[in-house]
């Protein structure tokens, strides 16, 4: 991975580490949008918490619940025998899924909520063929889910973020469209779907 | 995988803002090309908060109370004195039209990258599909900008170099990765929830496209990790400026 990325010139120049809610504000007059590294989710709960409604914590746990599955679809994967381009592909799109899930963890524990339990989950996968299949399926899921979402997200903060992770989840089903020769973004625009939609189609893969 | 967490300085005092608070060249290019009141209002809320620094109170009243007041276009309110909120400051019809000028951009490029014969075959294939979900990106937003009664922003003339494929490839890389980090840093800003799904439905398009060509060029599909990041018009300006005729 190359973090020093030539083509993405000044895309990791954000932070919001450790300013106050004011200068946050009049900076945001123009760089709104902020960045919410992993490490920056302490003042983006302080300024989320002032502004979110209990709503918020639903669509996180909605969200929560998507990543854990994601998550853990990666690690069984894992146990599969693999190409090493495939399996580094894994390796990778389970740490940023990990990473979504204890961000999202710690956004509903600021709130003041209660994050949900992780279900168990089962996949029905034998192989890198039906691997990348149902990971296509997914991902595409996923980024289906927060467009969806999105327009029930109350707080700015929360919604910034769920953006930061949407575009994680479009690189990833993008990536993997590729991988199966098929077209990486076949339509101009992805669809939404809506939380019960989304939830009939995770159904399949959680056990009890 | 590495966290790419470089501690950059602010980008509000970065060289995107202090150039185009200085350079009248520079000034000129960006609001031909997000075009007319609409840009000439972003612009002073961008100069007020440039000038505010640090010190603005809560609820960030110096930053929007000293904003000159430039009318909208479209005579859509403008909604800039809701101290503390973050969405204020820009109207959803001058971050469409900041959209339609990227996307007329984009269009413009994949035009040029067209015509200069440097590609065949699949990959040609895979430019002419991002060309045409450009295309139709930019008639989403130019009748949602006159949807709202604003007027759109026309296309301006640019300027690519398009001299080898690997070339073209690293500047579509570039180009793209910066589109989605442009909506990105737009999202939260948007008021209308028609607008914001219309929004949300291209901005992981443009990752798709940013995610393809850099595995074109020998890049990962998430350079920045589990988070992608953001970026202001300002930054967008400095990355896209060098492409505008002026």
């Amino acid at each position: 991975m190359n973090p020093a990325n030539p083509a993405v010139p000044n895309l990791n120049a954000v932070d919001v580490n450790g300013l106050t809610r004011g200068s946050f504000i009049l900076r945001s007059a123009f760089a709104v949008g902020t960045v919410y590294s992993a490490g920056a989710i302490g003042p983006y709960v302080k300024h989320a918490l002032a502004q979110s409604k209990a709503g918020d914590i639903d669509v996180l746990n909605f969200a929560l619940t998507l990543e854990l599955l994601e998550t853990a679809f990666y690690e069984r994967a894992l146990t599969l025998r693999l190409s090493g381009e495939v399996r580094e592909m894994v390796q990778v799109f389970g740490t940023h899924e990990r990473e979504h899930v204890a961000a999202i963890k710690e956004t509903i524990d600021g709130l003041g909520g209660k994050p949900d339990a992780a279900p168990r989950f089962s996949f029905p996968i034998r192989d890198e063929r039906s691997f990348l299949a149902l990971a296509q399926t997914l991902e595409e899921t996923g980024v289906s889910a927060y467009n969806g979402a999105a327009g029930q997200i109350e707080a700015p903060e929360v919604l910034a973020a769920a953006g930061q992770i949407v575009q994680i989840e479009a690189r990833h089903a993008a990536a993997i469209r590729t991988a199966r020769s098929q077209v990486p973004a076949p339509l101009a625009f992805d669809k939404s779907l809506g939380m019960e939609q989304v939830l009939q189609a995770a159904k399949p893969f959680i056990k009890a | 995988m590495p966290e790419s967490r470089t501690h950059a300085p602010d980008p509000l005092r970065g060289g995107a803002m202090e150039d185009l608070a200085r350079d009248p060249g520079s000034r000129k290019r960006f609001l031909k090309m997000v075009g007319g009141a609409g840009a000439a209002s972003a612009f002073a809320v961008f100069l007020a908060a440039c000038n505010d620094g640090d010190d603005g109170g809560e609820g960030g009243s110096g930053g929007s109370s000293s904003s000159p007041d430039v009318a909208s276009p479209g005579g859509v309110a403008s909604n800039r004195d809701r101290g503390g909120d973050p969405k204020a400051g820009t109207t959803d019809i001058e971050i469409l039209n900041y959209a339609l000028a990227l996307e007329n951009l984009e269009t413009s490029f994949y035009g040029k990258v067209i015509e200069s014969g440097l590609f065949r075959g699949s990959q040609l294939a895979l430019i002419e599909k991002f060309a045409d979900n450009e295309r139709q990106h930019r008639e989403l937003l130019e009748a949602t900008v006159e949807k709202l009664g604003g007027k759109p922003v026309a296309p301006v003339k640019t300027t690519f170099p398009l001299n080898s494929a690997s070339g073209v490839l690293t500047l579509a890389a570039t180009i793209e990765n910066a589109g989605a980090a442009a909506y990105l840093g737009q999202a939260n800003r948007i008021r209308d929830k028609e607008v914001l799904a219309a929004a949300l439905s291209i901005h992981s398009v443009e990752a798709r496209h940013a995610a393809t060509l850099n595995g074109l060029i020998g890049l990962p599909p998430t350079p920045q990790g589990s988070f992608a990041a953001p970026l202001s018009m300002e930054e967008v300006l400095t990355t896209v400026q060098q492409f505008l005729v002026s």
